[in-house]
């Protein structure tokens, strides 16, 4: 069973082929991470599911609907949810509001029910913020309800992101680098974190480079390399490839 | 679920309570005359203020909507003999689709190049309005018939007091609703991040899109009843230098603040009214004042004022 | 070509060499700082009118222009140090108030120093036309249009073979780097703002005798200087060059053949037209944000 399929994605920035003919598929429910070397192409990659770049070439199937070239905001309706490697946050709201933008698609979002404050408009809020509650408690930012975004720690944004995405009630979550530039402790609760959100039914696929935690939660991994997908398989399977030892190890006798 | 329960409220009752007590203060109809005039500043603010302060689009053409409002009004009613409420509907209307029309190309517009293209905008609307004497009077302008509504005439600045405050009071209480509500963090999250805001499901454009539709309308409503009010208009109430004011009315009140923006619109309505004891001194003033706030308070007024009053309180 | 034709076009050319300058000025101004600086137009307003007093004071006219000149860059450096960068790290709006403070505050300081008045200055070498081809052209265009070239050629040549001109380029494109090999971005702000004025002085001096100085002649000249900038790719400063000529020109075009109620109208929607279909200005190449 298929949740998602790339077929033949390129994507080319100025003659640099940042996803060069890249094929993959990404089963309902396992975690899945995508691996590879700065540049690899990993955040294009995701840049092109979520519909932020347009690709060059290829096609990306969700469930045999092909969504390539959709406006991003659909994709959001049809289950799909990231993170950002560089933070989006919206850093003009408190955090609970980041979070109850997340829930947009869900709620009364006409301009004139909002203009009168329509007593479905005030009930509405109050359901969602209940919501946003659950949710920052979910990824254990409970004390931070309210707070300026502004002047919360970097860790404590990165999981706001994570709160955020699952707002939109997504089938997939991407996250990209969620552990990058948290201190080990930190690192240790994201990893609990993300095995959480895929107990709650929801389709990780994770960008990431600390490798203790890719082998510790991946069923599936993917390794990409200039682009293109040196490796695929199971955690065993990764750790035992030539390539992918080579690759990261930086042999230099291998054979291209 | 009282309607007293509602966002910002206690600004909303300050204010109210101001515009109570205040003619009890104004001494003269000179008086009445700058608030009333605060007033329609501050509503054309409040509109403009939920498009740059919390949507984060610059415009620099908004006066031009404020121009055809006051335009519609004056050539329906003197012209056409049109009733005044009737002209003040259709120019808004009419703002309504030029912006509706005008506001998709313009919203795919960033930074530098927004700004440009509303002042192009606001510089071409003011230039019709000019040339297009046979309506308009040319560029000594025209005059306009009072208000009248359901065959009330109102009259006198203090019968515009009362109307003008029932208007501002209505724009503040909308424009807070409209900020707390699902749309209004929509527009919040267009101005923080529009990749993050667009993956989370916001139809980023359409928010753009509306929100500059509305601020349009609310200038052109406030430029029919500014018209009506003073009984004359010049092409110049479309003009470059107005836009500025209004622009600079939401930036130094503070944007992403509604009452920032009322604040902004009293100061730089009574600021020029104060300049004048300076006499050829009084630009050369005027630009100094302008710029050292802004370099002091770069978040403008309230927003500066409101991070003091809670530091101190921590 | 009918002498109609030529007599527009050179008319076109003269007041699009100004356009050229004053988007010159933005250009270097925003390339240092990402500042757009409505006070562009008043640079060309001071040169005017400065010259016009220090000529009516008793000085010769060469001297005269040299002072406004030095007047004016004095002025924009002045204004990097007093406005712009105490306001470092300001959001674009506010960056847009205060230089827009800043126009206000020297049309103010024009006003209380040589009054609202219009006047007018001699032209440099006399008002009898010059026929070329059946048009006629007056010694001052040849002037600006010389003078602009002059400018522009010395431009290229100081960005592109100046250690100091390097230096303001490289630190445009990559301002971190730049600080890295020790360049120093203050002193090439305060640079960016002294050349900005001289251009806009230069300019407001050339137009002058057919333009007229006083204290409001540039705003319009302003905007359109922002037009060309715009138009060129903001930064950009040979496409500003290219867009302020092309400007000038549609304009006299427009007046001559269509209509000259809207000739000033002119600039505004060919940047329209340009925007909607290329939002990111016609010689710019566009990038993506990075998330
Ligand atoms: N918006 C963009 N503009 C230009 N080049 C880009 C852009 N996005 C990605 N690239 C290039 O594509 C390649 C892959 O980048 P990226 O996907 O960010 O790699 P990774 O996330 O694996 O580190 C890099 O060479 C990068 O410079
Ligand atoms: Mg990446």
């Amino acid at each position: 069973m298929t949740l998602l399929r790339v077929e033949n994605l390129s994507r080319s920035f100025g003659g640099i082929k940042a996803i060069d003919d890249l094929s993959l598929t990404i089963r309902p429910g396992p975690i899945h991470s995508i691996i590879g070397p700065n540049g690899a192409g990993k955040t294009t990659l995701f840049n092109l599911i979520s519909g932020i770049y347009k690709p060059g070439g290829g096609r990306i199937v969700l469930e045999d609907a092909d969504i390539t070239g959709h406006a991003i905001w659909r994709l959001a309706e049809l289950g799909l949810a990231r993170t950002f490697q560089n933070l989006q946050i919206f850093f003009n709201m408190s955090a609970i509001e980041n979070v109850m933008v997340g829930m947009h698609l869900k709620s009364d979002s006409r301009f004139i029910t909002s203009l009168f404050r329509t007593p479905g408009i005030v009930k509405g809020d109050q359901d969602k913020r209940e919501e946003a509650i659950r949710l920052l408690e979910f990824v254990d930012l409970g004390d931070y309800l309210d707070a300026d975004t502004d002047s919360m720690p970097y860790g404590a944004l990165k999981r706001l992101e994570i709160a955020r995405a699952l707002a939109t009630q997504p089938r997939i979550i991407m996250l990209d680098e969620p552990a990058a530039g948290l201190n080990p402790a930190e690192t240790v609760a994201i990893d609990g974190l993300i095995q959480k959100i895929s107990e709650n039914g929801i389709t990780v696929i994770l960008v990431e480079h600390d490798m203790r935690l890719v082998m510790g939660v991946s069923e599936h991994i993917f390794v990409l390399e200039g682009g293109r997908m040196l490796a695929e398989g199971t955690v065993a399977d990764i750790r035992n490839n030539p390539d992918v030892v080579a690759a990261y190890l930086g042999e230099s006798g291998r054979d291209r | 679920m009282s309607p007293l329960n509602m966002p910002g409220r206690n600004g909303l009752l300050a204010l109210i309570a101001t515009i109570m007590v205040l003619p009890l203060m104004l001494p003269n109809a000179f008086y009445f005359d700058i608030v009333i005039l605060i007033g329609l500043n501050s509503i054309v603010c409040i509109g403009l203020n939920l498009l740059i302060g919390y949507a984060g689009q610059i415009s620099l053409g908004h006066a031009g909507f404020f121009g055809i409002g006051a335009y519609f009004s004056a050539i329906l009613t003197s012209t056409y003999g049109w009733p005044a409420t009737a002209a003040m509907v259709v120019g808004a209307v009419v703002v309504g689709l030029l912006s509706f029309i005008i506001a998709r190309p313009i919203m795919k517009l960033q930074g530098h190049y927004l700004a440009m293209g509303t002042l192009g905008l606001g510089v071409i609307i003011t230039i019709v309005l000019t040339q297009e004497s046979d309506l308009t009077g040319g560029p000594d302008g025209m005059p306009v018939p009072g208000f009248s509504i359901f065959g009330w005439e109102p009259y006198g600045e203090t019968v515009w007091y009362w109307i003008i405050a029932a208007v501002l009071v209505a724009t503040v209480w909308l424009s807070l609703n409209l900020i707390a509500s699902p749309v209004g963090r929509a527009l919040r999250a267009v101005h923080g991040s529009e990749i993050a805001a667009e993956t989370l499901g916001v139809n980023v454009v359409k928010y753009k899109v509306l929100v500059f539709v509305l601020s349009a309308i609310i200038a052109s409503l406030a430029g029919s009843l500014f018209a009506h009010y003073t009984g004359f208009i010049t092409p110049d109430t479309s003009g470059f230098i107005h836009s500025i004011q209004l622009v600079t009315m939401v930036v130094l009140g503070g944007m992403a603040s509604t009452f920032g923006a009322v604040a902004g619109a009293a100061i730089l309505t009574i600021l020029p009214q104060l300049l004048t004891v300076f006499h050829d001194y009084e630009h050369l003033v005027f630009g100094a004042v302008l710029i050292g706030t802004m370099i002091f308070m770069r978040r403008g007024l309230v927003p500066t004022l409101a991070d003091l009053f809670n530091g101190r309180q921590k | 070509m009918s002498a109609d034709f030529l007599q527009f076009l050179f008319s076109g050319i003269t007041v699009g060499a100004t356009y050229a300058l004053v988007g010159l000025g933005f250009s270097i101004i925003y390339n240092a700082s990402h500042v757009i600086n409505f006070a562009q137009g008043e640079f060309v307003m001071l040169g005017g009118m400065a010259t016009v007093f220090f000529y009516g004071a008793g000085l010769p006219m060469p001297l005269a222009m040299a002072m406004a000149v030095a007047m004016t860059i004095f002025i924009g450096m002045a204004l990097e140090k007093f406005a712009v960068e105490p306001a470092k790290g300001a959001s674009i709006v506010t960056l847009i108030i205060i230089t827009i403070g800043a126009s206000i505050f020297l049309r103010g300081l024009a006003e209380v120093l040589w009054g609202r008045n219009f006047h007018s200055l001699p032209p440099i070498s006399g008002s009898d036309p010059i026929n070329i081809g059946g048009a006629l052209v007056l010694p001052q265009s040849l002037w600006v249009v010389g003078g602009t070239i002059v400018i522009v050629i010395t431009l290229a040549w100081f960005f592109n073979r100046t250690m100091t001109g390097k230096a303001m380029v490289a630190s445009a494109s990559n301002p971190l780097a730049a600080r890295l090999v020790g360049i120093n971005l203050k002193f090439i702000l305060l640079l960016s703002f002294a050349l900005s004025a001289m251009l806009g002085s230069i300019a407001g001096i050339l137009i002058a005798p057919i333009s007229l100085a006083y204290p409001g002649v540039g705003i319009m000249l302003g905007l359109k200087g922002f037009c060309a900038a715009i138009l060129g790719g903001m930064g950009n400063p040979m496409g500003a060059v290219l867009a302020g000529l092309i400007v000038g020109i549609s304009e006299a075009l427009t007046a001559g053949y269509i209509s000259s109620a809207y000739k000033d109208a002119v600039a505004f929607i060919i940047i329209l037209a340009v925007l909607f279909l290329r939002p990111n200005g016609l010689f710019s190449t566009g990038g993506t944000e990075r998330v």
